[in-house]
Parts: C-alpha cells; sequence; structure tokens
C-alpha cells in the first residue's frame, strides 16, 4: 500500500459495511457474505458496541432478535448498539434495515409506522416482485424507476402499518421507496404478501439516508442462489457512496 | 412498598387484528353466533416497589409508552393494587391484596 505504484489510492479503497449482531439475528451472515460478493469490505458490529463510526453503512440484518418478544424489534432498539446506530443515522450516515432490522428501526422511530402479524397469520417465505417507486435513494440509485424486482421475503410479521395521515405523508415525500407488486409491476391486492398498507415494502425517512425493507435483497445476489437482483441495492449504494459518499453528497429527498 | 400493576395492551380501535379475525371465524364454526367481534390483546403483570399508588402508576405507564406498548398501533390499561408479599411467599392466592407472580416475593 506504499505510494509511488502509480495506483490511486481512492480506487482501491473499499466501501466500508458494519453488519449488526443482535442476540437472534440469523441474516448476518448473508449480508456479511452479500457484501463481500459485492466487492465491499464488510465487519460484524456486536450489539453491545457503542461505537460504529468509521462505517460508510451500517446494516441491521433479519432474524429473531431477542427471540421477537413482546413485539418484533421492540427489545433490540433498546440494546447499547442501536444508540450508536442513532446517532450515526443523524449524522446522515447510511443505514439499511432488513426484514428484523427494519422493525428494529419502526421500533426505534427512525421509521414511521408499525409491524403487524401477516394478514394470514402464516410466516411467509417466498420470492415475490416489488416495484421500485422511488430511484433516487443511496439504495435505489442503480434501479430504474418502476423497475421490477424478484426479492424473496421470510417473515410472519411484514403487515405495515401507517395512519392514514402518515401514508399521506410518505407518498407526498416520495418515502416510499419498494411497492409489492406482480410480475408485471402491477400493484394489486392478490401481489400484497402480508396485507400491508399501500402495498408498502420498503420505506425510507425524510432525510434520505435510513431505508427499511421487508424483502432480504442480500439472499439474492447470486445465480446459484436463485436471482441477483438484490444486487441492486448493494450496487446502488456502491454507486451513492463512489459518488461522494455520506448523505452530505445530496441523498436527502427533494 | 410492594404493588402490583396489571397492564392491558390492546389494538387501537380501527386496526384490523388478523388474530381476532380468525378466533372469529373460529368461534362462529363452533356455533357462538352471537359473536360481532374478537380483538386479541396482552396482559402482562409487574411487581414493583413504590412509595404510593399514584408514583407506582406513574412508572408502569412511563414503561408502557417507552415499551410494553407500541403508541403507534396499541392502547394501554394500568391497573394498580397493593401487593400482598406474604400471599406470595407462601404461595396462597386468595388471601387479602394480590399476590404477586413467583419470583418476586422476597
Amino acid at each position: 500500500m506504499s505510494g509511488g505504484s502509480g495506483m490511486d489510492m481512492k480506487s482501491m479503497k473499499k466501501m466500508k459495511v458494519g453488519v449488526v449482531i443482535f442476540p437472534g439475528s440469523n441474516c448476518d451472515h448473508d449480508c456479511y457474505h452479500a457484501a463481500q460478493v459485492m466487492g465491499m469490505e464488510a465487519e460484524y458490529i456486536w450489539h453491545a458496541a457503542r461505537d460504529v463510526s468509521g462505517f460508510d453503512c451500517i446494516i441491521l440484518p433479519g432474524g429473531f432478535s431477542y427471540g421477537d418478544y413482546l413485539r418484533a424489534g421492540a427489545v433490540a432498539r433498546f440494546s447499547p448498539v442501536m444508540e450508536a446506530v442513532t446517532k450515526f443515522a443523524e449524522r446522515g450516515g447510511l443505514v439499511l434495515g432488513i426484514c428484523n432490522g427494519f422493525q428494529i428501526l419502526l421500533e426505534a422511530g427512525l421509521l414511521p409506522g408499525a409491524m403487524m402479524r401477516n394478514r394470514n397469520l402464516k410466516f411467509i417465505c417466498k420470492t415475490i416482485h416489488l416495484r421500485v417507486e422511488n430511484a433516487g435513494t443511496p439504495f435505489t440509485g442503480a434501479c430504474t424507476p418502476g423497475q421490477v424486482l424478484a426479492v424473496p421475503i421470510a417473515h410472519g410479521e411484514g403487515n405495515y402499518y401507517i395512519d392514514p395521515e402518515g401514508l399521506r405523508e410518505l407518498n407526498a415525500n416520495k418515502q416510499v421507496v419498494f411497492r409489492y407488486c406482480d410480475s408485471h409491476g402491477a400493484v394489486t391486492d392478490e401481489a400484497n404478501p402480508n396485507g400491508s398498507c399501500d402495498n408498502i415494502a420498503g420505506i425510507i425517512n425524510r432525510e434520505g439516508n435510513v431505508l427499511g425493507m421487508m424483502p432480504h435483497p442480500e439472499r439474492c445476489v447470486e445465480r446459484v442462489l436463485g436471482g441477483e437482483d438484490g444486487r441492486f441495492v448493494f450496487a446502488s449504494l456502491l454507486k451513492h457512496w463512489s459518488q461522494g459518499g455520506g448523505c452530505d453528497a445530496g441523498c436527502a429527498l427533494a | 412498598m410492594l404493588w402490583k400493576a396489571r397492564v392491558r395492551v390492546t389494538l387501537k380501535n380501527g386496526i384490523l387484528d388478523p388474530q381476532g379475525k380468525v378466533l372469529e371465524g373460529s368461534l362462529d364454526r363452533l356455533g357462538y353466533k352471537e359473536v360481532r367481534e374478537v380483538r386479541v390483546g396482552k396482559y402482562m403483570e409487574i411487581a414493583l416497589e413504590a412509595e404510593d399508588a399514584p408514583g407506582a402508576r406513574a412508572r408502569v405507564e412511563e414503561m408502557c409508552r417507552r415499551l410494553l406498548a407500541n403508541p403507534v398501533i396499541e392502547n394501554f390499561a394500568v391497573d394498580i393494587e397493593p401487593c400482598d408479599a406474604m400471599a406470595a411467599m407462601a404461595g396462597t392466592p386468595g388471601t387479602s391484596g394480590a399476590p404477586c407472580a413467583t419470583g418476586v416475593a422476597r
């Protein structure tokens, strides 16, 4: 790594992603692996950590943190690391909550709304389709608006709820990033696997640096695992990072 | 002194309760045609030390707002009553006061 090799140091530097491990997380290794497959540097962060500085993005992975006791994510939000993640987010750091990670972000109040049991009361584990509703975020910048992605879901409590006023606000601010749809991109009730309000599968905060989504992009970054559409989320993060990184670089929603 | 809080957490009105809907259907199939609605909630008992009942209530309501209930979708109700430590230790419910849950007697 000594100078004078002619290699641009910046080009050798990798985007550094921190994957938080809560007791009961079970998609932490998948996220770690996916980040590495996508050319990022990945590191685990234990839930007792009080400092998450030095990362370009923090991922809250899926799983059953604290056994999903009381409500999914309700206990994890009080773990020490979440204080650090909240500060990281307030400074504009990128935070991606997937599945249980999304539930934790809701419980922590970093995103609006709440999760309810799926309307059919079943744990649903299958590949569904998502429509990219906002391709102007750091998490979707490599997608085209309206693009349809095939991504797996695996949850029992993914029935997103928000009151009508909150929903109006989400829509007005383009905070709905993903909606459940059919393979042609039509947002229908039949394509809504869990009863989510307005077919919402993923939302972003007003500032545009905290995204929560129920589907698992980390489970589909390699063809051998049945699909590669999850790559778009990671590629978007890389694109955003390579264009200047932090949230100061214009990730705030217009 | 020791108090016993009974906490009931229920879904707010107007929020669809999938579990309640399933139970409605099941009760109907069992012949309970008079049932109009079922709502499923959570019930918790908390034994806690406090100077007086209002003090205990204030603390438990704070617990509800911060953790036990999700204010986005749930309401909560709290009842406070003296906890009969003697009955709890003896494990004999039914005496005066409310016996505490096992494990909190001291």
